[in-house]
């Protein structure tokens, strides 16, 4: 009975750091531009997938993932600088168009690359499983929450204590302001998209070997990450976090105790729960409109 | 204010004379299937249109109310002997009261949260007409009986005669479409001139000001979301009755996205726009299908080039090329 909770409360923060490192890459972006960055899946695609076929090629796994990370950064700012900052002048629904395309021509290429086919990837450490009280813990599952730890620390650290976070979430809070005292908004545009890139590259990494990965896995990956972050309240950090790991773990739940089927549906259900009765999200701050 | 009616007013005409001189250049009967098609999902984008244009909120889960038109009209007409047109009627006040119950509480908010509301609507449909396969069939789909109007059965395979004249199923479905189709512009138009149109145009504008003069933009924001979603469904509903099979992907993201795309590829906030971006975006796969592989890659490209260049979307931007165009010869005759 309590083995059987704590398998599903596993699996549910595993897939829940997931979730939560996409949704802090949609919050990055989000608090930058207001742009609702559906390529964001695709970064997580791409360092699955990169990994795998590189490593299919010979390369050592390390250096495999770094060329994977470094691959889709590049990807995040070429979708910045060739996507987002020509259309600058243009309403945000056209700009949220914009990155569905490009979604749809990274997922297309992906194709092209790597065919059509599940893509199976090894563990990073040890295949056998962890016993703790008659539940399974898969080693991967450690590496997921050890990596999901480090990179929020890491972007804490970058937002709090460097002069680059910090311009970053100036430039969130008053673009004009920012650009007033000097900082450059069009390279924190640039820069965010690329945190994002590496972030939703490296969640795709850690959890290609629970997940296997495919040219088509960032949709729904990229899709919950979005609910995660619209449960945190859009554009808040902390919140991305906590409404990743909720969902991680109500969808487990759901779907040991309910149904596997409509494990989906429940958590998209919390969004509308969400909505109802914490409009702002979780942890959203409340907005005051000036004219 | 009479000009612009004039000019809308001239947009229903053209609309008409090209949904009626199509026949003209197209005989067999997959031609007409695909007209068929684009002008019933034309008429679920002209819906949208109004929500995303002239109330500046977005919808990602338009398919879902398709959908659910499409599957609530099947299922009535073939498991429950209804005829097709109270079936359609039900369904669409079904809808209405979904998209009602979701939309008030959630347009009294500011920003753009009611698109992650209707995105969840939308998944969570799409979820339930997969699972619930004693109803609906499942993934696999259900078949969906003609279209009958008080006993008289529109289908593609029978044979009808118009003022003499005989003509195919094909072109009888292809024409009552297009009817459905201008209909549907038709009450979009005069919503858009009515005193609601005007209250949500300046609700577009400037939210805070609308509300200070007085217009109560959370109700007219619902009003305009629940009027969407029953174009949606009435569309679906037609939709699964002319393709007799309808399969969950009718109300999938994927649909719910496409739709979207159409409003803002077309030129959001321009009735006849929106139709032009229905018809590019549904006859796009049919051209790029010769290049197999490379089809999705060019798909993406495309709409991202379109909407980097043409922000404002493609009807919109050609309206302002030819306009500048204009004043320069007229400018360089002076």
């Amino acid at each position: 009975m309590f083995s059987e909770f704590l398998q599903y409360l596993f699996t549910g923060i595993t897939i829940g750091a997931t979730y939560a490192l996409i949704a802090l890459g949609f919050t990055l972006i989000y608090n930058a531009s207001h742009v609702i960055n559906f390529a964001q899946g695709e970064f997580l695609m791409i360092g699955g997938m990169a990994t795998v076929s590189l490593t299919a090629m010979g390369v050592p796994m390390l250096l495999a993932i770094i060329l994977a990370v470094v691959l889709a950064g590049v990807l995040g700012i070429a979708l910045q600088r060739l996507a987002i900052a020509p259309a600058k002048n243009a309403d945000v629904v056209t700009l949220i168009i914009i990155t569905i395309g490009a979604s749809i021509f990274i997922r297309g290429l992906a194709q092209l690359v790597w065919g059509k086919e599940y893509h199976v990837m090894a563990n990073f450490s040890s295949d056998e499983p962890i016993q703790i009280f008659g539940a399974v813990l898969n080693s991967q599952s450690l590496w997921v929450l050890g990596v999901g730890a480090v990179l929020v620390a890491i972007l804490v650290y970058f937002f709090t204590r460097t002069l680059t976070g910090k311009a970053i979430l100036a430039t969130s809070m008053n673009k004009d302001a920012a650009r007033l005292v000097g900082i450059r908004t069009q390279m924190v545009l640039m820069l965010a998209f690329m945190v994002s890139a590496l972030l939703g590259s490296i969640a795709g990494v850690v959890v290609a070997p629970i997940t296997f990965t495919s040219y088509d896995i960032g949709i729904i990956l990229g899709l919950k990450g979005f609910v995660a972050a619209a449960i945190g309240g859009l554009g808040n950090g902390m919140g991305a976090v906590v409404g990743g790991l909720a969902l991680g773990v109500v969808e487990a739940m759901s779907a040991g105790y309910l149904s596997s089927d409509y494990k989906d549906a429940v958590a998209f259900s919390m969004i509308l729960v969400v909505l109802f009765f914490m409009p702002r999200g979780l942890f959203g701050a409340k907005v005051v409109e000036r004219v | 204010m009479a000009q612009l009616a004039n000019f809308r007013l001239k947009g229903l005409l053209l609309l008409a004379i090209v949904v009626f001189a199509l026949p003209l250049f197209i005989s067999n009967p997959f031609h007409y299937g695909l007209a068929t098609q684009i002008a019933l999902i034309a008429g679920a984008v002209v819906g949208l249109n109004l929500l995303v244009g002239f109330a500046g909120q977005i919808s990602l889960g338009h398919a879902g109310f398709f959908g659910l038109g499409a599957y609530f009209s099947g299922i009535m007409t073939s498991n429950y002997g209804w005829s097709a047109v109270p079936a359609l009627l039900v369904g669409a006040v079904g809808v209405g009261l979904i998209a009602w119950v979701v939309g008030r509480p959630i347009l009294r908010l500011k920003g753009h949260y009611l698109s992650m509301a209707t995105l969840a609507v939308g998944f969570i449909i799409a979820i339930i007409l997969n699972n619930e396969r004693a109803l609906t069939g499942g993934p696999d789909g259900m078949p969906v009986p003609s279209f009958d109007v008080f006993g008289w059965e529109l289908s593609p395979f029978n044979q009808y005669s118009l003022l003499g004249v005989e003509i195919s199923g094909d072109l009888a479905w292809y024409l009552f479409a297009g009817v459905v189709l201008l209909v549907a512009v038709w009450l979009a138009q005069n919503l858009i001139d009515s005193p609601i149109g005007r209250a949500l145009r300046s609700v577009h504008g400037s939210e805070v000001a609308a509300s200070v003069v007085g217009v109560d933009t959370a109700k007219y924001k619902s009003l305009v979301f629940v009027i969407s979603a029953i174009y949606a469904s009435v569309m679906g509903a037609l939709y699964g009755h002319f393709q007799g099979f309808i399969t969950p992907s009718v109300a999938s993201f994927d649909f719910s996205i496409l739709l979207i795309t159409m409003v803002v590829l077309g030129g959001m906030g321009s009735t006849i726009g929106v139709i032009i971006g229905a018809v590019v975006l549904e006859l796009l796969p049919q051209v790029l299908a010769d290049f197999q592989e490379m089809e999705m890659v060019l798909f993406g490209l495309i709409l991202m080039l379109t909407m980097i260049f043409m922000p404002k979307g493609l009807l919109p931007t050609a309206a302002g090329f030819w306009a500048k165009r204009r004043a320069q010869t007229a400018g360089g005759k002076a």
